[in-house]
């Protein structure tokens, strides 16, 4: 009798257990999925070097596990091709270190041999991002826009009416030069970054400015 | 409608108040006896549901009292016998040690008694025979010269040689006395060894006798507990919440190293099954990290069991000799392989992190690649070798004040369940007869709303009362008058 007692309490005590240690939401992953896009338009060009700053901060920032993909912003951006590297890290430490290593160097050289390109495709780069950090299961996910946020697209290109599910995302605008005409009329910058803000936000993600490149470290905060 | 709405019978308020007052005075009169009765019964519902529940915490804190004391007669009682057992053991050694040397001992000094003896015999003084011509010298020496040279001569003759016959037993005496002396000077070192050997004797005696005492002090300790005496039970639970607290802080001692090991080894297990998968929200490496420690500790567990020197697991300490010493070996390699395997850890973790700050210099140092080597890094890796190769066996340990914790932690749970129980059952007992008193002051309470009814009834009651009187008094002196009359 005292033995069957103790074993409806073992079971009553482990449905608690179990009940206890399982959530009703399924787990969000900890990994960490970051896209950058660079602008590789006119006179952006000459803002490389700072990207280059961006990139090794947010690979020390990386942990195994996390994703990362560098992307430039040229006239046609929904392409895979634009994907400079791309990488995955290895859960385990010592392989992680090495493939930063080799993101590094891909990066170096494909800064030596950038060329400058005619149009800047803004949203079929973050399209791009969205499609391949989709991919990558990352539980917190950025985008990281290096680019004045100047679009100009080629005739015949569609993209305004395409609506931006950035649910779940954090964007980042970084390093948003002012152009000569945003000097004669400053609306026009304020105007560019609301535009960005808005469509950003509408697709349900949330939007950031970070111009001050001495302070990354809350570019990736989760 | 609101409330105002029924409030205001009359456009005055007041006036409106009153009649309700009124109205309600008298409602309330009239339902005064079961309101009354209700008030009661639930106040009386209220105190005794809470006294018959502070009867059954009271027994439940009886039981638990006696739960206490027989836990800790049980305790104490093991511990006792575990000592005594212990002074049994000692006892055992000592005499075997001592006392078993004991007829080699008694032979030992046999010899040096005999050997003394012979000595003494051969030391005793013979004193010289006189030579045998003595009495011839002497009686020649008797016989009157009366000048003749040759009898002169023979006498001085005689003289001379009883001069040398003199001196030449003087000199044997001395020889005689001098070998004498060394035969005794020779005796000196058997007797110094026979006074070693009683002395220790004595010593082994004294041992026995304070071995014997401290056995008498435990033996009436012992008799104590299996009396069940209020003192037995007073100091073993004063004892047991010592060795709560004592134990309890060793232990937080041992946490503390455990979480060091832990920081030691969990970084290079990412290395081992990766860094990046979960399981209930916890990586899988820090998981495998804590699972060998913990399995460090269990096999700590089992030496310390099979060393009998913790009685945690009585399976254990029950087995035969032979398979304890079995169970001994195995704990103790599986414990070596798990130190060697975290201080191989240890130095995978200073090599992860000289990547990692290797690495992170050419990152953030955009391309510089050159990372300054410090040349005494070698002092830390060894430290951490060292740790990760220690601390295991370190926790090893921790089983000593486990076992005191789990014992202590009974006595001290049953002491708080006591004091639990008491303030249970004295809040239970307060909650009781405040619901008795609140029901009298409720009914006074009642009775002070309709004041004012009950006053009419009062004064109705007293003018009745004395109606009555005055109607009992007349009867009374019609009655007297009848009978006087009767009488007349």
């Amino acid at each position: 009798m005292k033995n069957k007692i103790y074993f409806k309490l073992s079971i009553v005590a482990l449905a608690l257990l179990l009940t206890a240690c399982s959530s009703g939401d399924a787990p969000v992953p900890d990994t960490r999925g970051v896209y950058l896009l660079i602008d590789t338009s006119g006179t952006y060009t000459q803002e490389l070097e700072q990207a280059k700053r961006v990139i090794n901060f947010t690979l020390s920032e990386l942990n195994p596990g996390d994703s990362f993909a560098v992307a430039r912003v040229d006239t046609g951006s929904f392409s895979e091709k634009d994907i400079v590297t791309k990488t995955t890290f290895d859960s385990r430490p010592s392989a992680s270190n090495e493939q930063k290593r080799i993101f590094q160097a891909n990066i170096n050289t494909f800064l030596k041999e950038v060329k400058s390109s005619s149009h800047t495709d803004i949203t079929g780069g973050i399209l791009q991002a969205i499609e391949y950090l989709d991919e990558t299961g990352a539980g917190h996910k950025t985008i990281l826009v290096f680019s004045d946020l100047k679009e100009e697209l080629r005739e015949g290109y569609v993209r305004a009416e395409i609506p931006l599910a950035l649910s779940g995302y954090s964007v980042i605008a970084l390093n948003v030069t002012k152009l000569r005409s945003d000097n004669v009329d400053p609306r026009e910058y304020l105007g560019r970054l609301n535009d960005w803000k808005q469509r950003v936000e509408t697709g349900g993600g949330r939007w950031k400015v970070v111009n001050n490149l001495e302070r990354l470290e809350s570019l990736l905060e989760i | 409608m609101s409330f105002m709405d029924i409030y205001l019978i009359v456009p005055n308020a007041f006036a409106s108040g009153m009649i309700w007052f009124v109205l309600l005075a008298v409602l309330l009169y009239i339902a005064r006896d079961p309101a009354h009765q209700a008030i009661t019964s639930l106040s009386r519902v209220i105190h005794n549901s809470m006294r018959l529940s502070a009867s059954a915490v009271a027994r439940s804190e009886s039981w638990m009292l006696q739960r206490n004391k027989d836990v800790l007669l049980a305790q104490g009682r093991e511990a006792a016998e575990r000592m005594i057992e212990r002074e049994f053991e000692r006892i055992d050694a000592t005499v075997r040690r001592d006392l078993a040397e004991y007829p080699a001992l008694h032979r030992q000094l046999s010899e040096e008694a005999t050997r003394l003896d012979e000595d003494y015999q051969s030391s005793i003084e013979v004193p010289p025979a006189p030579p045998g011509w003595i009495k011839a010298v002497e009686a020649v020496a008797k016989i009157p010269a009366k000048g003749d040279p040759v009898v002169s001569n023979i006498l001085e003759d005689i003289h001379v040689s009883l001069e040398k016959a003199s001196d030449d037993a003087m000199e044997q005496c001395r020889k005689s006395s001098r070998e004498r002396h060394q035969i005794l000077k020779g005796m000196m070192p058997h007797w110094r060894k026979v006074s070693q050997r009683l002395s220790q004797v004595n010593k082994n005696v004294d041992s026995l006798l304070l071995r014997s005492k401290s056995m008498d002090r435990h033996m009436a300790e012992y008799e104590n507990i299996v009396q069940g005496t209020d003192q037995a039970v007073r100091t073993l639970s004063s004892s047991s919440i010592t060795q709560f607290f004592v134990s309890a802080f060793v232990l937080a001692i041992a946490v503390g190293g455990a979480v060091i090991n832990f920081n030691l080894i969990a970084t290079p297990m990412a290395e081992m099954v990766g860094g990046t998968s979960r399981i209930m929200g916890y990586s899988v490496a820090n998981i495998a990290a804590m699972v060998i420690i913990l399995v460090e500790i269990a096999m700590g567990l089992f030496l310390m069991e099979a060393l009998r020197i913790t009685r945690l697991f009585p399976v254990i300490g029950a087995l035969d000799d032979k398979l304890r010493r079995g169970i001994l070996w195995a704990a103790f390699i599986f414990l070596f392989s798990l130190a060697g395997i975290e201080a191989g850890l240890a130095y995978m973790r200073e090599l992860l992190m000289q990547d990692a700050a290797a690495t992170r210099a050419l990152l953030r140092a955009d391309g510089v690649t050159e990372v300054v080597q410090n040349s005494h890094l070698w002092i830390t890796t060894a430290a951490q070798m060292g740790m990760g190769f220690i601390l295991p066996f370190v926790l090893t340990f921790v089983a000593i004040p486990l076992e005191s914790f789990v014992h202590s932690l009974r006595t001290v749970l049953g002491v708080l369940a006591v004091t639990f129980l008491r303030t249970l059952m004295w809040s239970l007992r307060l909650q009781g007869n405040l619901a008795r008193f609140s029901g009298r002051l409720l009914i006074s309470v009642y009775d002070l709303l309709i004041f004012a009814p009950l006053w009419v009834e009062q004064l109705m009651k007293t003018s009745a009362d004395k109606r009555t009187e005055k109607a009992d008094e007349l009867t009374e002196s019609e009655t007297v008058s009848s009978l006087v009359r009767d009488s007349a």
